[in-house]
């Protein structure tokens, strides 16, 4: 049951072949089964079952979407009402969110049932769920690798079956580079396509939600609830939102594939450039012509994106002072020691390093030579996007340099983990729709082929993939002891 | 040596505003702590802020209240420092690009006028409150002030001494309440001021190092710390020290400003534009539409009053001094039919004295415009005298009914039936044969013992211009 896909499981609601009850006891039995994997930071066991209950009644009366009843799980950086909402960090370790973020809203209203809390990056800072407060997150094809990040704890829950589908959110590659890494199929959406409200802030001109899920027509089904405007957050874009699921079938003859070349440099593995050249030629078969195309500012992507993530993210997270909610020291002596000790026993290493380098980059006499140029840095990103995306419809690469690595190999160096997102943060800073799929296997762990389309080409995006998904079956393929 | 004071001056208004800059909360000021305070103002994880219009659109009148340049384009920042009663850990204001651009507003000091430059008027959010008393020690924080609207008014340094500050500050404050766009109440906070104050010898072209005096919460506070402030950076110089670039705080009760912070120990708010806000945009469109509902303006409706209505300065600027008022006495013209010289001396004299002592606002008055029209047409009919018109006056103010109800009960109608008036006159005539001889050999003065005895027996409800012509005639 844990394999199936959204419609499938919709449909063996309404027939009755299972009740959403059932199907949510059966994932609660696997999450605790599997609880050495680490996905989860809170299990919410009893509302999952009242939530299911309620799914039941509605699915009863014939009043359910495809959603009504399906057990899906929510990263930690989501606030959920009478829920605890980490971030992945210490300093919210004893918070209860009292409100719902619009995502979580919107998914309740759906009828879906809540599992639980996904773990993930402290505060979406890291490309591996290492810097999370409440431990790593292990991939589910290779227990010793890490299974990306920030979205580490959604990934490896769906690869893993622990949930039909999960959110995840994006700033750098947070939701495309763990899917990659953990065999399934992840959208981060044009910026503004997504409400923000009530999803923590790490960047926020960067940060963008989306689906996390087990094959292009379930992150469809997934993104056509979470997509939307919402007066509660400015930079949501009113835009109408087309049906995602009525578009996957379009035929993609004549599709225009731009590659660009810097994707495909030495820092590339080998055996992951094969497996994108695979899917390509598979598209190839479908009609598609491929042409070149040139991003030259590529490389001043991953330094302009650790300024203006890092600046934002040293003003977001000063609402962390141990004053009215969070992690407070004990028996501070006055309030400087109140400020620094809460948040210096609070927040973790790579936190407190981001929070340094973006308030360095802000200060007096820095700014300009920092912040103001790699604004500038990010307009031209966008206009190399830009150019190329007048050229071509979609652009295809690889997700990551290279498949899943080891727990522990890169946390010591962040440079290195930080390179790690070289293909993935360019398209953040530009605010396009991007998704990964996977595509092949390389060393026994799965590799995503990246698609990044113009702004608000997300129906573009999942026909193109679900298209693919229709004449392959890596997104079926599931890690050993999870089939 | 011979010294000049520059002086410039930062205003912050409260918005009127019904809801907070960046939230539905209310504004409503004196509410239980943190009862207005909603999950936004609280800066919980996850919310954001939304933009309040009407905020947006009261910057607008205001900028062209002072015919500034309103922005077209203009960004929200974060001005990050760490403060308990700042929630988010930083304050969204306007840096770069605020949204009213250079203006003026023309003051005037012992008739002498003087143009006073607006350097700018940026929009922003108000912090909460810390509480220090009864905590035990500890500190309290209120955040209900938190995410007020706040416009901030910088002036350029175009003030030469205190008075002139006290007239720009003054002059500010009557418009703000003129444009409906703060309440103006000082105690309340809602109108506060910091000066920046320096000190040259006159004829040089350089300004001498400033100090910033914060929070003065008074006009006669905002004098006095200038004065204060001009006077010690004078002595110190010439006593041969150095003015420090500072932050100072003024001391009411013992009259002197003293240190806050040093220029070293200034925070650096490391300012960037916010990135969950987009540039506000105010077309030509917007503007008109502002426009349209600009009330007439304080120097417009003087120089009227003086023209349509003939008023003295005094009483003009009396009359103008805030817009309820002014409508009041124009309400009062109108409706009274009567002379508005007797209608600003009635709004001026016994409406205004009566509402000092009462401690009320003319909004307040318990005599509306219509009864006081009503009692001030009946002066202009001879119904009643001025005299009478003020016990009338008084029955109005303790009670609810109208001016001619009263004259009614009360029987105050003046008696012009010159049969009744001879009658009396003859009788008193006949009675004081004394006083008609000594004004008959030319003691004008016992005139005014005629007159006196006449009402007194007619209770004051004679007609005088009557009783004067009658009691001439009988005396000749």
């Amino acid at each position: 049951m844990h394999n199936k896909s959204i419609t499938d499981l919709a449909k063996g609601l309404r027939s009755g072949e299972f009740s959403s009850v059932e199907l949510t006891q059966a994932f609660l039995n696997r999450i605790k089964q599997h609880s050495s994997l680490n996905c989860y930071i809170t299990v919410t066991e009893d509302l999952a079952l009242q939530e299911a209950k309620a799914a039941d009644d509605r699915i009863a009366k014939g009043d359910a979407t495809l959603l009504t009843g399906i057990p899906i799980a929510q990263k930690d950086i989501f606030c959920t009402q009478g829920v605890k909402t980490t971030c992945g960090s210490k300093i919210l370790d004893n918070f209860i969110a009292p409100y719902n973020a619009t995502v979580v809203e919107k998914f309740n209203q759906a009828g879906s049932v809540m599992l639980g809390k996904l773990n993930m990056d402290e505060f979406a800072m890291g490309s591996s769920n290492e810097t999370s407060y409440y431990g790593a997150v292990r991939n589910p094809w290779d227990h010793n690798a890490i299974p990306g990040g920030s979205s580490g704890g959604s990934a490896a829950a769906v690869a893993a079956g622990l949930a039909v589908c999960a959110t995840g959110t994006d700033t750098g590659g947070s939701i495309r580079q763990p899917a990659s890494h953990c065999g399934i199929t992840g959208l981060k959406p044009t910026y503004g396509r997504v409400s923000r409200y009530g999803m923590i802030a790490y960047a926020s001109s960067l940060d963008q939600g989306g689906p996390m899920a087990r094959s292009a027509e379930d992150a469809a089904i997934m993104l056509q609830v979470m997509a939307g405007f919402d007066e509660r957050d400015s930079t949501s874009v009113d835009l109408p939102v087309p049906d995602y699921r009525a578009g996957l079938s379009n035929p993609i003859e004549g599709l225009k594939i731009g590659l660009p070349k810097e994707f495909f440099g030495a820092g590339l593995n080998s055996d992951v450039a094969a497996v994108i050249e695979a899917a390509v030629n598979e598209y190839r078969k479908l009609g598609a012509h491929i042409k070149e195309v040139s991003m030259p500012n590529l490389k001043l992507a991953i330094p302009a994106y650790y300024v203006i993530a890092s600046a934002e993210c040293s003003a977001n997270l000063s609402r962390f002072d141990g004053v009215r909610y969070g992690y407070r020291c004990a028996n501070p002596e006055d309030l400087t020691d109140l400020y620094t000790r809460s948040r210096g026993e609070g927040f973790g290493k790579e936190v407190k390093r981001r929070i340094l380098m973006g308030t360095y980059a802000l200060s007096a006499g820095y700014y300009d030579a920092y912040y103001i140029k790699a604004q500038k840095v990010r307009r031209l990103i966008s206009d190399d996007f830009k150019k190329a995306l007048s050229e071509v419809d979609v652009i295809m690469g690889p997700v990551a340099p290279s498949a899943a690595f080891g727990i522990g190999e890169k946390i010591g160096n962040p440079i290195e983990m930080y390179l790690s997102d070289i293909y993935t943060i360019a398209i953040n800073l530009a605010g396009l729709p991007a998704m990964s799929m996977p595509a092949g296997v390389v060393g026994g762990k799965p590799v995503g082929l990246q698609i990044i389309g113009n702004y608000f080409a997300e129906h573009r995006l999942l026909n193109i993939a679900h298209q693919y998904q229709q004449v392959t079956d890596w997104h079926q393929q599931s890690p050993k002891g999870f089939e | 040596m011979e010294w000049e004071a520059v002086i410039g001056l930062e205003i912050h208004t409260q918005l009127a505003t019904k809801s907070k800059i960046f939230s539905g909360a209310s504004t409503a000021y004196g509410a239980e702590p943190n009862t207005q305070a909603c999950a936004v103002d609280l800066g919980l994880p996850g919310v954001l802020p939304v933009l309040n219009e009407e905020a947006v659109r009261m910057a607008v009148l205001f900028g062209l209240a002072i015919e500034a340049e309103v922005a077209p384009y203009s960004v929200f920042a974060r001005k990050n420092y760490f403060y308990p009663d700042l929630p988010k850990g930083y304050q969204i204001s306007q840096f770069e690009l605020p949204i009213v651009g250079l203006g003026h507003l023309d003051i005037d000091v012992d008739g002498v006028k003087k143009r006073v430059g607006v350097t700018r008027a940026h929009l922003e959010e108000d912090a909460g409150k810390s509480l220090h008393e009864d905590f035990h020690g500890l500190t309290g924080i209120d955040l209900n002030r938190a995410g007020t609207p706040l416009l901030e008014i910088v002036s350029e340094p175009d003030m030469r001494s205190a008075k002139e500050a006290v007239a720009y500050m003054r002059k500010l404050h009557e418009l703000v309440r003129y444009l409906g766009i703060c309440d103006g109440n000082m105690q309340e906070g809602s109108f506060r001021c910091d000066a920046n104050v320096s000190v040259r010898p006159k004829g040089q072209q350089a300004f001498g190092t400033r100090a910033e005096i914060k929070n003065i919460n008074s006009f006669r506070f905002v004098e006095k710390a200038i004065n204060y402030e001009i006077e010690r950076q004078i002595d110190l110089i010439e006593s041969g020290g150095e003015v420090v670039q500072e932050t100072r705080l003024y001391d009411a009760d013992k009259d002197q400003t003293r240190s806050m912070r040093s220029k070293e120990e200034a925070n650096d708010y490391r300012y960037f534009p916010d990135p969950d806000l987009l540039p506000v945009v105010v077309d030509e469109a917007f503007k008109a539409q502002v426009k349209a509902t600009m009330p007439e303006l304080p120097d417009a409706k003087k120089q009227r009053f003086k023209d349509q209505y003939g008023l003295d300065d005094e009483s003009t600027a009396i009359l103008t001094s805030s817009r309820p008022l002014a409508d009041y006495f124009e309400a009062v013209v109108k409706e009274s039919a009567c002379e508005a010289r007797i209608c600003a001396n009635w709004v001026t004299g016994d409406l205004s004295a009566a509402l000092n002592r009462s401690g009320l606002e003319i909004t307040d008055s318990p005599v509306s415009h219509e009864r006081l029209a009503g009692l001030l047409a009946r002066i202009s009919d001879n119904t009643i005298s001025g005299k009478i018109a003020k016990q009338v006056f008084e029955e109005m103010w303790q009670g609810t009914a109208s001016a001619d109800e009263i004259i009614e009960a009360k029987g105050l109608k003046q008696i012009t039936d010159t049969g009744a008036i001879e009658a009396i006159i003859d009788k008193i005539i006949a009675n004081n044969p004394e006083q008609v001889e000594q004004y008959r050999s030319g003691k004008d003065k016992v005139f005014g013992f005629f007159v006196g005895q006449v009402m007194k027996e007619m209770q004051g409800k004679a007609n005088p211009g009557e009783v004067n012509k009658m009691l001439k005639d009988k005396l000749k």
